[in-house]
């Protein structure tokens, strides 16, 4: 594909700090090659900010590869932009038109405080993870290899998809309610899926669901946004198996 | 919300067979259709059926009301903008406010029927029958009685809805049935002052809200059909294409099914 150069309007949310009220800036950016990424576009805005002396743009990134969860921003109203099974470091600047208006807006949810700018906070993610997204091991030194226990291939095969969740949030940013049960639900799959994930199988699903509800997180109410969103494409799939493992867990606890 | 919902939709399907006997009109109709109304109102497994009914009605509007509040709570600000069209179906994320809709929906139509037939300050009149012995001119008013019988309307009282007494003697000598099938076909535009049932005025009004009910009612199933197996649970790479394809059907037929019959009685009024 040609490689060429396109002019772009931005509407970018601004914010000092946690507590400061933000508000949309309107920026004008030129000579954007259509080969730059998404991430790179907003370098190059951030290069031309300082060089006006004004306070760049803060961001989210790190691996640029589209596999740390990292990079966020929504797009042109929708997560990681226009474009499908995509992080934001993976969208190119050829999806956009020349002379287009591009809105870039920090993930919105009670959960998710914004930090500064386009940053937010998903440390509510590891709150949720830390509360049961963790299997038990053998640390007497003679640890069994896990290859050496049978799984179906069938099941591997689903845990690993589940796993292939990086924590993005696009997700809660999607979900008409902010709700993070893909997330949740592919969290509590990948273990529940595979022999290791069985001993705390019960307790994992009640307390992530329980840490779920207190990070004030949303309800799912099955409208699929976030499974279309999803950079790593995860399925409905696991929504229904956490509902599953929800329902016998709630059954069956003590307290 | 997915139990009760589920639970609903096998209401709207009993609902609907049974407002289907509308479609049968005349005498015969009539009859069917008041015989039908006394039994609902007589038995008890429908009772109990219909306490379960008015409990998840209850329960699904209350609960979903929490749950819209929770999730508007869960994002206090909004995006500046949003592509919602991009991800996700109209219906499923209007399900708040479709419900709603049809929650006044069900406050006027018991309003409208149940409340009339039931509680109406002015008793409901019973189902009579018009006759002439033959070679007569004269025509006799009869009541209907659950026994099948008739007895005639003058010199007789009725008590408590619809027990007929005779008055010197303060006797029960039959039971008649409400003319609920006169109540439903006047709403829509029949005629039936001789009956105690003057037609509607604003019923082509009635006919158009009650059809865009039904429609409301569509899109709310559009999504929470299907949707209320993902809740549960209920997903399989086998069953669920099935589910969602009935869902699909569901939601288009029943309400069909529903606004059919007052479009058809405003038409052949």
């Amino acid at each position: 594909m040609a490689s060429k150069n396109i002019n772009i309007n931005l509407k970018i949310w601004r914010q000092k700090n946690a507590n400061a009220k933000g508000n949309m800036e309107t920026y004008k950016l030129d000579n954007v090659s259509t080969d730059s990424s998404f991430l790179e576009m907003l370098d190059q805005l951030n290069e031309q900010l300082i060089n006006e002396r004004k306070e760049p743009i803060a961001f989210d990134h790190d691996c640029r590869e589209g596999i740390c969860g990292m990079c966020s921003l929504y797009i042109n109203g929708e997560a990681h932009g226009p474009d499908r099974a995509v992080t934001t470091c993976q969208l190119h600047m050829r999806k956009f038109k020349d002379g287009e208006t591009i809105y870039v807006e920090p993930w919105r949810a009670k959960a998710f405080p914004v930090i500064k700018d386009l940053v937010v906070d998903r440390s509510a993610f590891d709150r949720i993870q830390q509360a049961g997204g963790f299997v038990s091991v053998n640390t007497s030194g003679r640890t069994m290899d896990a290859n050496a226990i049978p799984i179906p291939k069938h099941d591997a095969d689903k845990a690993f998809e589940a796993a292939a969740c990086i924590g993005c949030g696009a997700c809660v940013a999607s979900c008409v309610n902010a709700s993070a049960m893909l997330f949740v639900s592919a969290k509590v799959s990948q273990l529940a899926l595979l022999p290791q994930g069985k001993v705390e199988a019960r307790d994992r699903v009640l307390n992530m669901v329980r840490t779920m509800d207190e990070e004030g997180f949303g309800n799912c109410t099955n409208t699929g946004a976030c499974a279309v969103e999803c950079p790593k494409e995860i399925s409905l799939d696991n929504i229904a198996r956490m509902n599953r493992e929800f329902l016998k867990a709630a059954i069956t606890s003590e307290a | 919300m997915a139990l009760t919902g589920l639970f609903l939709c096998t209401f709207l399907i009993g609902h609907l067979l049974g407002n289907l006997q509308l479609f049968a009109g005349g005498e015969e109709g009539k009859r069917a259709f008041n015989e039908y109304g006394y039994f609902m109102s007589h038995n008890i497994f429908i009772k109990v059926l219909s306490y379960t009914t008015y409990i998840s009605i209850l329960f699904h509007a209350i609960d979903g009301f929490l749950l819209a509040f929770q999730n508007k709570k869960a994002r206090p600000v909004n995006y500046a903008y949003s592509k919602p069209s991009a991800n996700s179906g109209l219906a499923s994320r209007s399900m708040a406010l479709l419900g709603s809709i049809i929650l006044i929906f069900i406050c006027t139509h018991m309003a409208n029927f149940w409340w009339k037939a039931k509680y109406s300050s002015t008793p409901m009149p019973l189902h009579r029958v018009e006759v002439s012995a033959p070679g007569s001119e004269q025509k006799q008013s009869l009541y209907l009685t659950t026994t099948g019988s008739f007895l005639p309307t003058e010199g007789l009282v009725i008590k408590h809805g619809t027990q007929i007494y005779a008055p010197e003697v303060n006797l029960k000598v039959g039971e008649g049935y409400k003319d609920l099938h006169s109540l439903t076909v006047a709403f829509f535009g029949h005629d039936k002052s001789e009956e105690g049932f003057p037609a509607n005025e604003f019923a082509l009004l009635a006919v158009v809200l009650y059809s865009l009910a039904m429609l409301t009612l569509s899109f709310h199933l559009w999504h929470g059909f299907s949707s209320a197996f993902q809740s549960l649970g209920v997903r399989h790479p086998k069953y669920t294409p099935f589910i969602q394809m009935v869902g699909k059907g569901f939601a288009v037929l029943v309400p069909l099914g529903f606004a059919s019959i007052p479009i058809f009685l405003y038409f052949t009024r």
